[in-house]
């Protein structure tokens, strides 16, 4: 990866967000991918894999509760953290701009359902 | 200004409406994003066509919107929680850090969590004589997202604009007519494209400008790294009509802005001449020799008057802009702002006003505050003492934590665009950024009497 892509660079497998950790940003995957999973009685449950463009973090940006899951970089990822002051300074300005994020949480909103109906 | 009948409902977009976009530079491509995006959600069918003459895929001036390049954090930070993820190809370099030069020293400034958070860019193909195909447009980017949404792109340009009775009808070069429901003006400050929209919106008053300075060198990508870093590189010097200039890494180029007012040839040389400058590039290197291109472009000093009518809207540096830096985070705003007017409140000249209007009044009144505090900058660039307390508090700021470098953040936000001025001069009246100050400036005095003795 040379310098053309922002954020910080994450090597492979190393964590970015883990689950327990007080959180107050939003992260977007500017280049690569992150799965995220939840860990319980020391075993991993998959939960998602996450690509380029797509962002992850934003319970820490509404709630005061700690992250609920683990996030790390799948082969080497370059990720942008969205700070909390900034977005809401920013949200205060223009609302739509939380058009997309929530358009994204309840996608996955629907994608939970889906899969607690098919358990 | 026409006040054409306030309450009518033929001043809203319905199915089948059709806008012109005139322009395809950052405003026009961020009104036509959002436009199409907000009629999506809201279910409405709405088609637009972008005029642009201009190719951004050739290099030099025939693609070239002359700009130093630079994306900034609020903007990068805006961009990608709407989803809109700059590529590689158009990001030039990351910057992670400002460096700041005066006479008597440089320190180096980092962003918060040490994150590459600032693009540098090139708004076209590259400057004259580029081959690097490693190089992507950032206005054909954004361009291409339009078309991708929907958009239709022609390449015209605009000859008349004529308003009739319920819509205004354009006329391009070779002579074709369209009629439009709304006809939005990004032309930049390109003045006889802004007398065209003096046509449909009588009391528009273009803004006021001021000369600046844009040069490229070309360097090998080593050369830039060992020298330049990914750093944005800022100079305060006691220069005559600079307020300050900034030497812009990119990948196999560096750009040059000079900032401040009626900029020319002299004053630049003198500039690029300096010794603070000179030290920065590679030893006996021939900057002539390395200067594919030079421009002396505008830019907007004090916003537009009335830049909207019924049916008419300009957006971008044709409207209002940030003073001295993040044009096109001014384009953004503007453009957005345009976009959801005319989608969720019509595009008469009253809602233009009472929805549009206080956005670039913002702008507007920002500047003023933008003013005062470069203003403030002069003094110190004139200053060998307070220039020397101003680094020697930077710098001792660079061991703190983060968020206890005041004059650090409060510098890298007047000259990245990462904040408004009115949120700068905000913390420049924190009593402790102040009590530092003056310790800083009482210690530097000491110096100077003890150097002297």
């Amino acid at each position: 990866m040379r310098n053309s892509k922002l954020g910080r660079l994450y090597r492979d497998g190393e964590i970015v967000i883990h689950k327990g950790d007080e959180g107050s940003c939003l992260f977007v995957i500017q280049e690569g991918k992150v799965e995220v999973f939840d860990e319980n009685g020391g075993g991993e449950v998959k939960i998602a894999d996450l690509g380029a463009g797509e962002f992850f973090g934003e319970m820490g940006l509404f709630e005061k509760d700690v992250r609920s899951c683990t996030v790390r970089a799948s082969g080497n990822a370059k990720i942008l953290t969205i700070d909390k002051k900034n977005f809401y300074k920013t949200i205060q300005k223009d609302p739509t701009l939380a058009y997309r994020l929530l358009q994204k949480m309840s996608f996955r909103l629907r994608e939970l359902n889906k899969k607690v109906t098919q358990v | 200004m026409s006040m054409r009948d306030f309450s009518s409902e033929h001043f809203v977009l319905e199915d089948g409406s059709k806008i012109a976009v005139i322009g395809g530079g950052p405003a026009g491509s961020f009104f036509t994003y959002f436009a199409i995006d907000f009629a999506e959600r809201m279910g409405l069918d709405i088609s637009i066509d972008v005029y642009e003459a201009k190719d951004f895929t050739c290099a030099g001036p025939k693609g070239c919107n002359n700009c130093g390049g630079i994306v900034s954090e609020s903007l990068i930070q805006s961009l990608s929680t709407e989803g809109v993820v700059l590529p590689s190809t158009v990001i030039q370099r990351g910057i992670e850090s400002y460096t700041l030069h005066l006479e008597n020293g440089s320190t180096v400034i980092e962003t918060p969590l040490r994150e590459q958070r600032i693009a540098s860019m090139f708004r076209g193909f590259g400057p004259k004589g580029n081959t690097d195909d490693k190089i992507s447009s950032f206005d054909d980017f954004l361009l291409g997202l339009c078309q991708e949404q929907g958009a239709r792109v022609i390449s015209e340009r605009v000859s008349e604009a004529i308003r009739t009775a319920d819509a205004v009808t354009l006329t391009t070069k070779d002579g074709t007519k369209a009629r439009y429901d709304l006809v939005v003006g990004a032309v930049g400050l390109n003045g006889k494209a802004l007398d065209l929209f003096k046509s449909i919106c009588p009391s528009f008053e273009p803004p006021e400008t001021t000369k600046t300075y844009i040069s490229e060198f070309q360097m090998e990508p080593e050369l830039i790294d060992k020298h330049f870093g990914n750093s944005m590189h800022v100079f305060l010097l006691n220069l005559p009509n600079i307020k300050f200039g900034a030497l812009i890494p990119k990948d196999n180029y560096v750009t040059l802005v000079l900032l401040g007012t009626d900029i020319n040839m002299e004053i630049a040389c003198s500039f690029i001449n300096s010794k603070s400058v000179m030290k920065l590039f590679p030893r006996g290197i021939k900057l002539d020799d390395i200067t594919p291109c030079k421009c002396f472009p505008s830019i907007n000093v004090n916003g537009a008057k009335l830049a909207y009518d019924d049916r008419a809207v300009l957006v971008g540096d044709s409207a209002s802009s940030k003073l001295y830096k993040n044009g096109v985070g001014a384009a953004y705003i503007t453009g957005k702002a345009a976009a959801n007017t005319a989608l969720f409140n019509g595009i008469s000249a009253h809602a233009f006003k009472k929805y549009y209007q206080p956005v670039c009044s913002d702008l507007d009144n920002d500047n003023k505050l933008g003013k005062f505090i470069f203003s403030v900058t002069g003094i110190i660039q004139k200053s060998h003492l307070l220039k020397g307390a101003l680094l020697s508090m930077v710098i001792s700021e660079q061991k703190k934590a983060s968020h206890k470098r005041r004059m650090s953040s409060v510098l890298w936000d007047t000259f990245t665009g990462s904040a408004a001025y009115k949120n700068i001069f905000v913390r420049c009246l924190n009593p402790l950024l102040l009590v530092s100050l003056i310790w800083n400036i009482i210690k530097s005095t000491l110096n100077l009497i003890f150097k002297k003795k």
